[in-house]
């Protein structure tokens, strides 16, 4: 455990200039986002703004620094939703292994998995109309199978093991020896599979937002800023770039935290390694 | 070595015999739309799309627009009308022959009309026919329609798109198989991509000098954008993606115009809102709006600004945007008499045309600025029909109202925006009996005045009608004055 791997590295301090921009933004940035001056729209990068302005004269910097803010908001709270039912689901039905209520909760999740996500979500925001909330629920509902499948499929795995029979025997219940047992030994796959859906649901709430159903104006939305972009990439390409990369460096960086994390952490790594 | 100076060789001659083509005046033309037309029935069904493709070209009628909004004759060469204005007795132009080879006469005539003013009829706009209480044939080519009642605008509703004269053994198949007496004749239609129309060359009239046209669909601002850049298209009027016309003003190939339309683009405002239903907040949120700055930033600089519900265009116009100049402090000042010192929120709920999305956040900044917090919600246009329109569930809205004329809309109470004035009804209702051209232009400019005087909604500007054409093309529509892509005066120059 002495050195990280390289991917571990580069990925954090990718993920972590971002995570930093959002928590300044709260309490600093170069403009204010609200505030349109026409006048001064379709700026070039300069001193006074590093990425230029937008169509409305906006700082797009300072956009940039806000809309990470909204992206890693509504992933945490999506990928929060995941595993906050998801684990309990996949552990309940870990533990009742072989009887009809864990294929009852697996073949529920298996239907929720097998719609297209991104359609569903769009559904959700159609219907209950375009909000940033709408959204985070829309991201969070398709989170939950996954985190399912990963707690249970770990969950089955541990359960066959010898100190979860003498806990048994010892007369805990099941309840119990999931939440004591079980839970920590699959903390890793958690944390290796949140890493991942957090990337998605940066990329979803990117999507919700480019087709107008996430956060609505004037907060700043990576996604909405690629939208709102797109019919003018000719005259200010600067516009679209900006956000555009802003996107891949975001989620780039979570995979590559993903796939380090996974080196340290998943057993079946650390130990063909070995 | 060889054979590069082949390729070179082979390469040259197709350059130059491409220039040798180019030189023969072009007479084709690629013509971008935004909105497909559901058919192409122009008296079955109410999308301005239909009119976009037939009015003029394939279908005519008894009189027609001009590019000015002037009606001129057209299948009707033409008529009296009698002392007591109750029968008008058009004569039609001799061997007008329909596209499938039969004659246009009297009859066919009677027919539209007939049908067109049927209890049963499913015309988009009866009303331009429930004036008429007969239509009589006197020989082939003269026909007498009596009135009811006297109507001055009679031959500018026999203008109308809706109005156009039909055969009735091709009429059951014109939504797929129009068949007119106009100068081009439909020949294809691609769903979801294109119509085709080729020259008549039986027509009865001015041969017209493109040999064929088409109407290609493209809805996205950004594909149309692309298309025309790269030639595709030749034509795109009604082109939908302002930001990018600066580009094409500066590109010697293209020619942008910026015509008028009937499209008064306004903050509607919900009168029977807590807060709206207060004339000083209706006032304050006048004077927050910088109009200048909605133009620019939404419509990069294309569209007049407006201080009433009234085309600037009209005769009848007067400016009033002085009534509500950008003044915040004033604004402000109102809200706190008002009772808002610190403001309130309210929501702004957006369709989906640009106009609107980008005015919106505009107007929900400079709104800011004075303390009243607009939530912005962007709707399809499904709910805002269904929440704004019909529902009246909202605050502020930003919406166009394109039809020409339709300052009667503010007489209806229950209309979307629910201003209940009975002054102003009463004036409506004088308005429609009055015939007296400088009475009725009073009336108008009264009307125009109550409303913009009550702040009943936030006036901004007229939404300007911006086309891009190649500048070889010549002869295309500049203004609206009705739907129509009429290409019977259209023309390459080289």
């Amino acid at each position: 455990m002495t050195h990280f791997p390289r991917t571990l590295i580069f990925g954090g301090i990718l993920f972590s200039i971002f995570l930093l921009g959002a928590l300044i933004s709260f309490v600093w940035t170069p403009a204010d986002v609200e505030i349109l001056q026409i006048t001064a729209r379709f700026k070039l990068p300069s001193t006074a703004h590093w990425f230029g302005t937008d169509h409305f004269g906006r700082d797009i910097f300072s956009m940039i620094m806000v809309g990470a803010r909204t992206s890693i908001a509504v992933a945490v709270v999506a990928v929060g939703i995941g595993i906050a039912l998801g684990v309990p689901l996949g552990l309940w039905a870990a533990a009742n292994h072989g009887h009809w209520l864990d294929d009852f909760i697996m073949r529920g999740n298996d239907l929720v998995f097998a719609f297209p996500s991104l359609i569903i979500a769009i559904l959700i925001t159609a219907v209950f109309g375009p909000s940033a909330f709408n959204a985070i629920i829309a991201i969070g509902i398709f989170n939950i199978p996954v985190f399912a499948r990963i707690s249970r499929g770990g969950a089955l795995s541990i359960w066959t093991l010898d100190y979860i029979l003498s806990a048994r025997v010892a007369g805990k219940r099941a309840f119990r020896i999931s939440a004591e047992h079980i839970l920590p030994n699959i903390a890793n796959l958690l944390i290796v599979q949140g890493t991942i859906q957090f990337s998605l649901g940066i990329l979803a709430e990117a999507a919700l937002s480019y087709v107008g159903l996430g956060v609505q104006p004037p907060t700043p939305s990576w996604g909405r800023m690629l939208a709102d972009s797109q019919t003018m990439i000719s005259i200010a390409p600067h516009l679209a770039l900006f956000p555009g990369f802003a996107i891949i460096l975001t989620v780039l960086g979570l995979n590559l935290m993903g796939d380090g994390l996974r080196d340290i952490l998943d057993p079946r790594i650390r130990r063909t390694q070995r | 070595m060889n054979f590069f100076v082949k390729k070179v060789a082979t390469a040259t001659a197709i350059l130059l015999s491409s220039t040798i083509i180019s030189h023969a005046a072009q007479t084709d033309i690629t013509i971008g739309m935004q909105l497909e037309p559901p058919n192409l029935d122009p008296t079955g069904g109410a999308a301005g799309a239909i009119d976009q493709v037939v009015y003029a070209n394939i279908f005519e009628g008894l009189t027609r627009y001009q590019a000015d909004g002037s009606i001129a004759p057209a299948l009707a060469k033409s008529w009296n009308i009698s002392d007591d204005g109750l029968s008008y007795t058009f004569h039609l132009h001799e061997g007008v022959k329909f596209h499938d080879g039969s004659s246009m006469d009297a009859e066919d005539v009677k027919f539209s009309l007939d049908r067109a003013r049927a209890e049963d009829s499913t015309n988009a706009q009866k009303a331009l026919f429930a004036g008429i209480a007969s239509v009589d044939v006197i020989d082939a080519t003269t026909v007498k329609i009596t009135l009811s009642s006297p109507n001055g605008g009679f031959i500018t509703n026999m203008a109308w798109g809706d109005a156009v004269i039909v055969a009735p053994e091709s009429i059951g198949n014109a939504a797929t198989n129009p068949i007119g007496t106009g100068p081009f004749v439909f020949s294809n239609w691609v769903q979801g991509d294109r119509i085709e129309i080729s020259r008549n060359d039986n027509y009865w009239g001015n041969p017209v000098a493109l040999d064929s046209a088409t109407f290609k669909f493209i809805s996205d601002p950004t594909a149309a954008f692309a298309a025309m850049m790269a030639g595709d298209l030749d034509a795109f009027p009604g082109y939908p993606a302002p930001e990018t016309l600066p580009q094409f003003a500066a590109d010697p190939r293209f020619t942008v115009i910026g015509g008028n339309t009937e499209g008064e683009t306004i903050l509607s405002t919900n009168n029977k809102d807590e807060h709206f239903s207060k004339l000083k907040v209706r006032k304050a949120l006048a004077h927050a709006i910088n109009r200048q700055e909605i133009i620019d930033g939404a419509m990069f600089g294309y569209g007049k600004p407006i201080g009433t519900h009234f085309a600037p265009h009209h005769p009848d116009y007067i400016d009033l945007t002085g009534n509500s100049n950008y003044d915040p402090e004033l604004s402000k000042k109102l809200l706190s008499e008002a009772g808002y010192p610190n403001g309130f929120e309210t929501t702004l709920k957006l369709p989906p045309p640009s106009y609107a999305r980008r005015g919106g956040e505009i107007i929900a900044a400079q709104l800011r600025a004075v303390g009243i917090k607009a939530e912005i919600s962007n709707l399809e246009w499904a709910d805002w029909l269904k929440q704004v329109f019909k529902g009246k569930d909202y605050g502020l809205t930003i919406v166009s109202h394109t039809e020409p004329m339709d300052i009667g809309i503010y007489a209806r109470p229950t209309y979307y925006f629910q201003y209940d004035n009975p002054d102003f009804q009463q004036l409506m209702t004088d308005l429609t009996a009055e015939s007296d051209p400088s009475s009725r232009s009073a009336m108008l400019k009264k009307a125009q005045r109550i409303i913009s005087e009550d702040y009943v909604n936030g006036y901004l500007f007229q939404l300007a009608r911006t086309s891009v054409i190649n500048s070889k093309i010549k002869g295309m529509w500049e203004n609206s004055p009705t739907q129509a892509t009429d290409l019977t005066g259209v023309s390459w120059t080289d």
